[in-house]
């Protein structure tokens, strides 16, 4: 599809965005707002069941599948800030469902019009949206699921290399998990701890004095470390800098 | 082998904490991720490998029975005699057997992950045999009465300066602690034990059916000595190891390499094929193949099928961030890492190795390295359902989990408690953040909680009159 064609886009509210980061779903909004999608925000929509897959339970799982596919299916699409939510989304629920026949399909159709956000950003809407400015040198945390499972990569790159002032600068072992997890972060909270730390080494390496990401999971974890040990840097999810929202406070700071 | 794997958590906090393991681990993690990624990098139709490999293991499995018959009658065929071992104790019941006739006083063993999974070191010891790896690695682990922590290489958490040290206390003499020195200093000593073993046990990477011939790789030429020297070659594999043909072989052969230790091949591929032959001018007397089931062929019939497709080349395990972090012996049994999380329940029970499974972020990379393209986050999830459905999960856990689907169940009541609890987290923030929060200490012991500013997205978005 162009990226001129427009339409009507389902806000997917994560979780950890609702509760803890409010200005990241404003600031996704503002961005798809501008280049003339239509923006609507389901009250009744919750959790999209993945701490209930990953930790055992397909049947809590399966449920809330149902009732994200029901809120969702109408829109021209999906998008969600997190690639972890959205690969949910996009690969297990077709998978928790396939033996469904009354949602098997349904499941699909909405797998298939689901986007995380950068993703979409970049593909659907077009970079030439992007136009911010953030004097900053940043370093690009990729979190799993988005880099493994959908294949994120290129496009929060070339996203943030249209704004203005923006240094990039590549961590080493970009690939390697920072030990978020889920809920795997407060079940084995020493190995969390220790996985967070290395990966903090590594963007610390760097001398960014801002660290982004596409997941706010990840970002919590991270930026939840850096606080901890009195790193004088500031994370943010990628989008509050692509909308030019990156004004306020980082991720744990006042 | 003991079963150590519910002591993970502490065994795990301790590894974090050994200088010697973290200085270890750090270096293999290094030498094996670059070096993989050098050897498959020139090598462009490595996925193509991958996903022929993966293809053809399951083309094999589904006809397991067929190549497995296959495979015995050319064994007989060429003079060998093969033995089938329903579970551990059949194998190691077999194989002491297979050693009191022969009269054996001393075994020389070649590496094998299955003599592990069936307990056969000790079983021998316990029959007065004299046991000897030839393995390096695992001749060091033997030396130091510990169990290999990595499926290819069992020391990988020692290092130099500590073998050094354990040669001095065995051998009496003073090797250099270099790699050169180090390995001087093995030859020497296990040369010996070569000469005086009256059995030599192998494990397979492959046994071809069409031949009959068992394949081994190794750096060190130890399992040639082994297999070739005694008067009874003793082979042991599991029952998921045969392949039709040699050009099966071949193709793993191309990705076990690369994804084990990064070479093009090992320094050493060896076919064996039966007993001394009239002419040759060595090789055993007796050849004996032990194929052991210990619960693989269950394993074909259900949900963790695909894992039988693993060709033990320990990729998953090296590019595990937790296996990095704590080394294998923390996992308590046999097959460490992210292949091990799948495994070793499976062996040792869902209970017993409960936390396995669940001590991984599902991150995926060891998926994405595996050669077979087994699906490990997946399969790992998949034995957290079903411990889920053996209530298995610590009872306060599944208590949230019923609580917390019940809410996410009822949007208003979801919401109601989402807005109360960003309200209170964000009273407890000091500067932007939470240092300490009791009943999620396991969060704030580790770092900070970031504070939420007070309202949902969803309550600020509507109240600034969107319309849906």
């Amino acid at each position: 599809m162009p990226p001129d064609r427009t339409g009507t886009v389902g806000l997917f509210a994560t979780c950890l965005m609702n509760a803890m980061r409010p200005n990241i779903g404003f600031a996704a909004a503002r961005l798809l707002e501008d280049a003339g999608w239509r923006v609507e925000v389901p009250r009744e929509q919750t959790c999209c069941g993945q701490p209930a897959y990953n930790g055992g339970d397909e049947d809590a799982a399966r449920a809330l599948a149902r009732r994200t596919i029901a809120q969702f299916e109408a829109f021209d699409a999906l998008v969600a800030p997190s690639g972890s939510c959205l690969a949910t989304l996009k690969h297990d629920y077709p998978r928790l469902l396939r033996d469904d026949p009354l949602w098997a399909g349904r499941a699909q159709a909405l797998a298939d019009k689901s986007w995380e956000l950068l993703t979409f950003l970049h593909e659907r809407v077009g970079p030439e949206h992007i136009r911010s400015r953030f004097p900053h040198r940043v370093t690009y945390h990729d979190s799993c699921s988005g880099l493994r499972q959908l294949g994120i990569r290129e496009a929060p790159r070339a996203l943030l290399a249209r704004v203005e002032g923006l240094r990039l600068v590549e961590a080493e072992e970009r690939e390697v998990c920072c030990g978020f997890g889920g809920t795997f972060s407060v079940k084995y909270p020493t190995l969390s701890e220790r996985l967070a730390e290395n990966k903090v080494q590594r963007l610390l390496a760097t001398r960014a004095d801002v660290v982004l990401g596409g997941d706010l999971g990840c970002l919590l974890h991270l930026a939840g470390r850096l606080t901890r040990i009195c790193a004088p840097v500031r994370v943010y999810h990628t989008v509050e800098v692509l909308a030019g929202l990156a004004d306020g406070p980082g991720i744990g700071q006042s | 082998m003991q079963i150590r794997t519910r002591e993970f958590i502490p065994r795990a906090t301790f590894a974090l904490h050994d200088p010697n393991l973290q200085r270890a681990l750090a270096k293999a993690a290094d030498g094996f991720i670059g070096k993989r990624a050098k050897a498959i990098a020139e090598v462009p139709e490595f996925e193509a490998l991958r996903e022929a490999a993966r293809v053809r293991k399951d083309e094999i499995l589904s006809e397991l029975d067929l190549w497995l018959e296959r495979y015995e009658a050319q064994v007989r065929a060429v003079g060998g005699q093969v033995h089938w071992a329903r579970d551990a104790e059949d194998a190691r019941a077999i194989i002491r057997a297979l050693c009191a006739r022969a009269g054996a006083k001393t075994v020389a063993k070649g590496k094998s992950m299955v003599s592990e999974e069936i307990g056969l070191n000790e079983a021998l010891a316990a029959d007065g045999l004299e046991v000897i790896e030839t393995d390096l690695g695992e001749y060091i682990v033997q030396l130091a009465k510990e169990p290999p922590s990595h499926i290819i290489a069992p020391a990988v958490h020692k290092t130099k300066e500590q073998v050094a040290e354990l040669f001095a206390e065995h051998h009496g003499t003073t090797p250099e602690p270099t790699v050169s020195g180090l390995v001087t200093e093995a030859r020497q000593q296990l040369r010996r034990a070569f000469f005086r073993a009256d059995v030599g046990i192998t494990g397979a990477n492959f046994l071809i059916a069409e031949t009959g011939a068992s394949v081994i790789v190794t750096n060190e030429g130890n399992g040639d000595l082994t297999q070739t020297l005694a008067r009874v070659h003793i082979v042991t594999a599991g029952i998921e190891k045969v392949v039709p043909a040699l050009e099966d072989a071949t193709l793993f052969l191309r990705l076990l390499a690369r994804s084990a230790t990064g070479q093009d091949s090992e320094t050493y591929t060896t076919y064996s094929m039966g007993p001394r032959r009239a002419g040759d001018p060595d090789g055993p007397q007796e050849y004996h193949v032990v194929l052991v089931d210990n619960g693989r062929s269950r394993m074909l019939g259900g949900p963790w099928r695909e894992m039988l497709r693993c060709i033990r080349c320990g990729a998953c395990m090296n590019h595990c961030p937790v296996y990095g972090a704590i080394g294998g012996h923390a996992y308590g049994w046999v097959y460490p890492g992210p292949m091990g999380s799948v495994l070793t329940p499976l062996f040792v029970g869902l209970d017993t190795a409960y936390d396995l499974p669940n001590a991984c972020t599902l991150n995926g990379r060891c998926g994405e390295v595996c050669p077979v393209k087994i699906p490990l986050p997946e399969l790992i999830r998949e034995v957290r359902h079903a411990q889920q459905r053996d209530g298995l999960h610590p009872p306060a856990e599944q208590r949230v989990k019923a609580l917390w689907r019940r809410v996410a169940e009822r949007p208003a009541l979801y919401h109601g408690l989402e807005r109360l609890a960003v309200r209170l987290l964000a009273t407890l923030g000091y500067k932007g953040r939470i240092r300490r929060l009791p009943g999620l200490s396991g969060w704030t012991d580790a770092r900070d909680l970031p504070a939420p500013t007070g309202r949902t997205f969803l309550e600020l978005w509507h109240a600034k009159g969107h319309d849906e």
